[in-house]
């Protein structure tokens, strides 16, 4: 890939007070591992009832960039704001409050193995709301498993159910508390084509049903045009172009064009002649 | 500073720091509204406790038959053979009873623990806890710390009276003891000093074994293979620990 360059006015560092729509603004984000700048300068707003799609090829620290924004690990440079707090300057305790109003569905689900479905949804209302009845936290589960279509399973453990309902009990999870804003990793990977077309439009009825902003991080670009109403794409822990999906299919940059239409970036060796004298340079 | 011992000293930070989280939401916590979560220790409590039960019990006892066996043929040739029983309450007491019910803790739950929690932190179990606002330590550590605190020194009580009995059935059936005599002599020989020094070493092993194995299952790192790597730190970690601290305890009771 060509070297990343910024291609839109919206990348450029903000500062100053949030506006009244960002739910995220994330303001010159630099994340070094040894010596390595993963992230390095990432700046970018999310308005509310977006669902953002960050993308990039594998490496491109768009996962250490998730994790920046839900706290998972602090950034070396920059700021970071959630819903007008800026988390990277919250102490833990008050990072718990900013954690309430936020759910995360892990590449994985993350489901805990010893709990049951429905204990799994019910754990951080538990957790949070220690004094509901518990009627009222069955009634919840039971409403946020129909959102997505898993009431029936949720006396059965992680293990005896399927990929695809694993990512929809982990997404019941992250909408346990209700949340205005919600970070998915890679939630479609693994998933045969049907049902990443079916998580994508569950997906999209549940942010535009209870009105959720979502961030989405994934490498798959069918999944990426459906959901995304804005994206950016990463490269070498920049940002190399933001914009609607319309904007990006027509970015004039090769490289993004590449990317997006999964082509190689050298051309395929014909023969293994040309590939020995690529491993063995002059010396063939 | 070479990287093995760099890397010795950043673990030994990284353990103190997890271990004083853990002081903090086990005894602070609870007087700041954060509620002891008592189900979780229970279920620990049953599956450290009740659970070893069997396993110790058998070591302890062939442990009983042992002593009793070693010390007999000693004993038997300055005709103190009806100290037996003394010797082996003393020192299973003071000394193999905390040690051996904490290796086999170590083997038993401790590697359990780090695998358990290990598969968490590779299944991003951990990171969803955290992005709940759930501290894992809390909500994992404390629990199983407890749990195993509690049951470390049931266990060696109960183990020693195994062993004694071990001890017993050799006294009896091979050394023409009778059982009355035995038993006698044993909480004879027993002091209160050996039943304190053996309970406080049995809370040590259990601290040392609990956060050991909780620490090296939150440093996991990948995948399967970290697991299993990590387990074995664990276990050997944990074993060397036991040693080092019964000879500092040793020396504390004995010898200061």
């Amino acid at each position: 890939m060509e070297a990343p360059a910024q291609t839109s006015a919206e990348t450029q560092p903000k500062s100053g007070p949030i506006g009244p729509d960002d739910v995220i603004v994330v303001e010159d984000v630099a994340k070094i591992y040894d010596g390595r700048r993963v992230l390095d300068g990432v700046n970018f707003r999310v308005k509310r009832g977006e669902i953002l799609v960050i993308m990039g090829g594998s490496g491109c620290g768009k996962s250490t960039l998730l994790r920046q924004l839900i706290g998972l690990q602090q950034p070396e440079e920059g700021r970071i704001w959630i819903d007008g707090s800026e988390i990277t300057q919250l102490t833990e305790e008050a990072f718990i409050n900013v954690r309430r109003r936020f759910g995360v569905l892990f590449q994985s689900g993350a489901l805990f193995n010893s709990m049951t479905v429905g204990d799994n949804v019910a754990l951080p209302i538990r957790e949070h709301y220690p004094n509901q009845p518990e009627m009222t936290v069955d009634i919840m589960v039971k409403m946020k498993l129909s959102l997505v279509g898993m009431t029936q399973f949720s006396h059965l453990k992680p293990a005896e159910i399927s990929g695809g309902m694993k990512k929809r009990a982990a997404l019941a999870r992250a909408l346990a508390l209700d949340p205005k804003l919600l970070f998915c990793d890679e939630p479609t990977a693994g998933l045969d084509p049907t049902r990443v077309t079916e998580f994508d439009e569950l997906t999209l009825k549940l942010c535009r049903d209870l009105g959720v902003t979502a961030v989405v991080v994934t490498h798959d670009m069918t999944s990426a045009f459906r959901i995304g109403t804005r994206m950016i794409l990463l490269n070498k822990g920049k940002i190399w172009a933001v914009g609607t999906p319309a904007e990006i299919r027509a970015h004039p940059d090769p490289g993004v064009k590449r990317f997006i239409n999964g082509d190689p970036e050298s051309e395929v060796r014909q023969d293994a002649d040309s590939y020995l004298q690529d491993i063995l340079g002059e010396s063939k | 500073m070479p990287i093995t011992l760099t890397r010795f000293f950043q673990h030994v930070t990284s353990w103190c720091w997890l271990f004083g989280n853990m002081l903090y939401w086990a005894f602070v916590s609870p007087f700041h509204g954060k509620k002891m979560r008592t189900n979780d220790l229970f279920r620990q409590m049953m599956l450290i406790g009740v659970r070893s039960l069997s396993i110790v019990f058998l070591v302890m006892f062939f442990m009983g038959l042992v002593l009793a066996m070693q010390s007999a043929e000693t004993l038997e040739k300055v005709g103190g053979l009806s100290m037996v029983g003394g010797l082996v309450a003393a020192a299973v007491m003071r000394e193999i009873g905390p040690m051996l019910t904490a290796i086999v803790l170590a083997g038993r739950c401790g590697a359990a623990i780090t695998a358990e929690l290990g598969t968490m932190r590779v299944a991003e179990e951990l990171d969803a806890l955290e992005t709940m606002g759930l501290n894992p330590v809390h909500f994992l550590i404390v629990p199983r710390v407890l749990g195993m605190v509690i049951m470390a020194p049931c266990l060696t009580i109960l183990g020693v009276f195994m062993a004694m009995y071990g001890g017993c059935l050799i006294s009896v059936l091979f050394l023409d003891q009778d059982a009355y005599q035995y038993w006698r002599k044993s909480f004879e020989l027993l002091k209160l000093k050996d039943v304190y020094s053996g309970m406080i070493k049995s809370v040590v092993f259990a601290t040392l074994v609990s956060n050991i194995a909780c620490y090296f299952g939150f440093i996991v790192d990948g995948g399967a293979e970290g697991v299993g790597k990590s387990t074995t730190q664990s276990v050997v970690t944990s074993i060397v620990m036991i040693i080092v601290s019964d000879c500092v305890l040793t020396a504390f009771f004995y010898f200061v």
